[in-house]
């Protein structure tokens, strides 16, 4: 199947045991997608008919519900990826100075990646860390209380 | 020396993890022998990190400490800067009535002897020696009402499931806390897993079902792997299996994992997305108590429903009902959240006036300012201005004054907050979060924010136009996101006209 050969062998072995473990999950596909994410960085395209085959269910259904969720990416994601609290209680916090404080010194807008790949600028409503806003997500890391000046540091790679 | 330093998602984001490995090396750079437990929070979130070390017998809380402060811990003591007394006799914890989290914070989440050594499995004890009748009928007479927000009597719930004939039922829990303001779920799952493990036991047990999965949203990495740690050690120890507890009942539980769509804590589109669908709402009936997962009888609970059954089981309905106010039963972990001087986690009986919770619990702003108002109940939760602090907080008694509880987070703003903003947001949020399965939600959030940017440019014609569109939001819905955007919305509107005048007199 061309699908498959455009994946590459290796990453098609990968995919293939993916699904070979989710063999008999009742509702596999959010499972099954979020470990081909977490195998590839993204949910390439090429895998989604196999998958889509796999569940027996058409690929227009599984591109569906990819595209459904915040979560699942087509592309590659930057190197690193900054999450920001865009909700209410962080918002009660700064957190919109702080979003402006972010876009302005990555030169990113929401849901962009900078184009030599090294960051991504993610919203994200809701980490539960309301009672410590601002609040954000770096590379998977959790951060409360943020100010410009710690964002700043993490943004140089100094934490 | 023994020490206790949260892994609550919390504590960590402000440096937990930092710290605790410091403890950990200056004990050893001291030759101090080291017990340290990473606990729960004990929701004292303005002190995070919060240390606790055993003096006397008495574990004393040390915070908010960073990694500076760290080695005055060994030499000080009591004297430290960050000192502040015996953690149980802080005003914050002596304040409250924990049922729900009595076990938060105090225990080593994954010890399964330090969960049986502070009260747990007595309710599952008990319930094993009921039948299903008995079981649901100490869950309605308890008067337990589903904490994610509806208020729907829990009881009543199961005894639905309980009575349909199936060939399969199951438990869901619904852990996709996606309301800003709200992180009770989250403290609950990283804290005492096991309690929310043995309430889906007996919810299984009270209905027939089998089967259980805890939908947890994946924002909370934390309580991602907490849970899954912990089915995997109940899994170990005979309470999931086959023979629960060496009994004839089977129970398993799955943790599945969300993906970022805030509509998925609706309980229909969760089911949906459990399935492996898009998180589209269904349209009710059919209820997914007779027609849920996979189209079998389903009891879905919010976390705090079903971690609260435990401690009904083990102490009776009477026990559980004698706390509250009216219909409002037992107690309620209020999340104080935003610009809040002590924010964090404080449960105690309903009935406290909003203006008690604001001033005295929160302390007011963090900045020092006013308050100006209080979102009560996340995103689709009205603005209270200070004129109805008077409200007691109880489902009928927040409703009657065109509000709700919800899941019972408060997010306090203070005096610069510009109201059109955040009603602009609202609507924004559901436009972005819509499903996309009825009009009024997918077309009216984004027609919202036109309307109100309309109003902010000086356009007053626009202003019955939003008031009209949020009937319509209001009454055509099919679930709450639509549903209940217009609650921040008029609330907004209704209790500061202000902020919604100013613009049109910066215009002219």
């Amino acid at each position: 199947m061309s699908a498959t050969q455009s994946l590459g062998a290796a990453e098609a072995e990968t995919l293939h045991a993916i699904l070979a473990s989710h063999r008999g999950v009742e509702g596999a596909l959010l499972p099954i997608l979020h470990d081909v994410q977490a195998a590839f960085g993204h949910v390439p395209p090429e895998a989604l008919p196999i998958i889509a085959a796999d569940q027996v269910i058409s690929l227009a259904e599984a591109h569906g519900v990819m595209s459904f969720y915040h979560d699942f990416r087509a592309e590659p994601a930057g190197r690193r990826v900054l999450k920001l609290c865009r909700a209410e209680a962080c918002q009660a916090m700064g957190a919109d100075a702080l979003a402006d404080h972010a876009r302005a010194r990555t030169g990113l807008d929401w849901h962009e990646t900078s184009a030599d790949g090294a960051i991504t600028l993610e919203p994200v409503f809701c980490l539960g860390l309301c009672a410590c806003g601002p609040a954000a997500m770096v590379d998977g890391k959790l951060l409360g209380r943020l100010d410009a000046a710690k964002l700043d540091t993490i943004l140089e790679g100094r934490a | 020396m023994k020490t206790w330093v949260p892994l609550d998602s919390a504590a960590v984001a402000l440096g937990a993890d930092e710290v605790a490995a410091a403890i950990t090396a200056e004990a050893a750079r001291r030759g101090v022998p080291l017990e340290l437990v990473r606990n729960g929070s004990r929701g004292m979130v303005w002190l995070e990190p919060l240390v606790e070390i055993e003096i006397d017998g008495t574990r004393h809380g040390f915070g908010p400490i960073t990694l500076a402060d760290v080695p005055a811990l060994f030499d000080d003591g009591l004297a430290h800067s960050k000192a502040i007394g015996p953690v149980a006799d802080h005003p914050w914890m002596a304040g409250q009535t924990r049922l729900t989290f009595a076990r938060v914070g105090i225990t080593d989440p994954l010890s399964l002897d330090d969960y049986r050594a502070h009260g747990g499995f007595e309710g599952l004890t008990r319930a094993l020696g009921m039948d299903k009748a008995g079981i649901v009928k100490d869950v309605t007479d308890s008067g337990l009402r589903g904490r994610g927000g509806a208020g729907f009597p829990t009881g009543i719930k199961w005894k639905t499931v309980s009575d349909a004939v199936a060939d399969r039922k199951y438990i869901v829990c619904n852990a996709d806390e996606g309301d800003s303001a709200t992180f009770a779920d989250r403290m609950l799952m990283e804290g005492d897993p096991f309690c929310l493990i043995e309430g889906m036991v007996i919810a299984g047990l009270a209905t027939g079902a089998t089967k259980g999965f805890v939908y947890i949203r994946s924002e909370y990495p934390i309580a991602i792997s907490i849970m899954q740690r912990a089915v995997r050690i109940a899994r170990d120890h005979g309470l999931l299996g086959l023979s629960v507890l060496g009994s004839a009942h089977a129970f398993e539980i799955e943790i599945r994992v969300g993906a970022g769509a805030y509509v998925c804590g609706e309980e229909t589109s969760l089911l949906n997305s459990l399935e492996g669908k898009r998180g589209i709402v269904r349209a009710k009936p059919p209820l997914p108590a007779l027609q849920g997962f996979m189209g079998k009888p389903t009891v879905v609970n919010n976390v705090l429903s079903l971690a609260t059954v435990p401690i009904i089981m083990a102490k009776g309905a009477g026990f559980y009902r004698d706390f509250g106010i009216g219909r409002s039963r037992g107690t309620m972990p209020l999340q104080v959240a935003g610009n809040a001087r002590f924010g964090g986690l404080y449960e105690v009986a309903f009935g406290l006036t909003l203006g008690h919770i604001v001033d005295d619990i929160a302390g007011g702003t963090a900045t020092g300012r006013p308050v100006k108002a209080v979102q009560v109940g996340g995103p689709l939760g009205a603005w209270f201005p200070r004129s109805l602090f008077d409200t007691p907080f109880g489902y009928e008694e927040f409703a009657a004054k065109d509000g709700l509880i919800g899941h019972a987070g408060l997010t306090l703003v203070d005096d610069r907050t510009d109201m059109l903003g955040m009603a602009r947001f609202a609507m924004e949020f559901c436009a972005v979060e819509s499903c996309g399965k009825c009009t009024p939600c997918r077309i009216g959030a984004v027609r919202g924010v036109e309307t109100i940017d309309r109003i902010a440019a000086g356009d007053a014609s626009a202003l019955p136009l939003l008031t009209d569109l949020c009937a319509t939001m209001k009454s055509g819905s099919l679930c709450a996101l639509g549903g209940f955007t217009p609650y921040p919305v008029l609330s907004a509107l209704t209790h500061f006209p202000d902020d919604f005048a100013r613009a049109k007199e910066a215009a002219e």
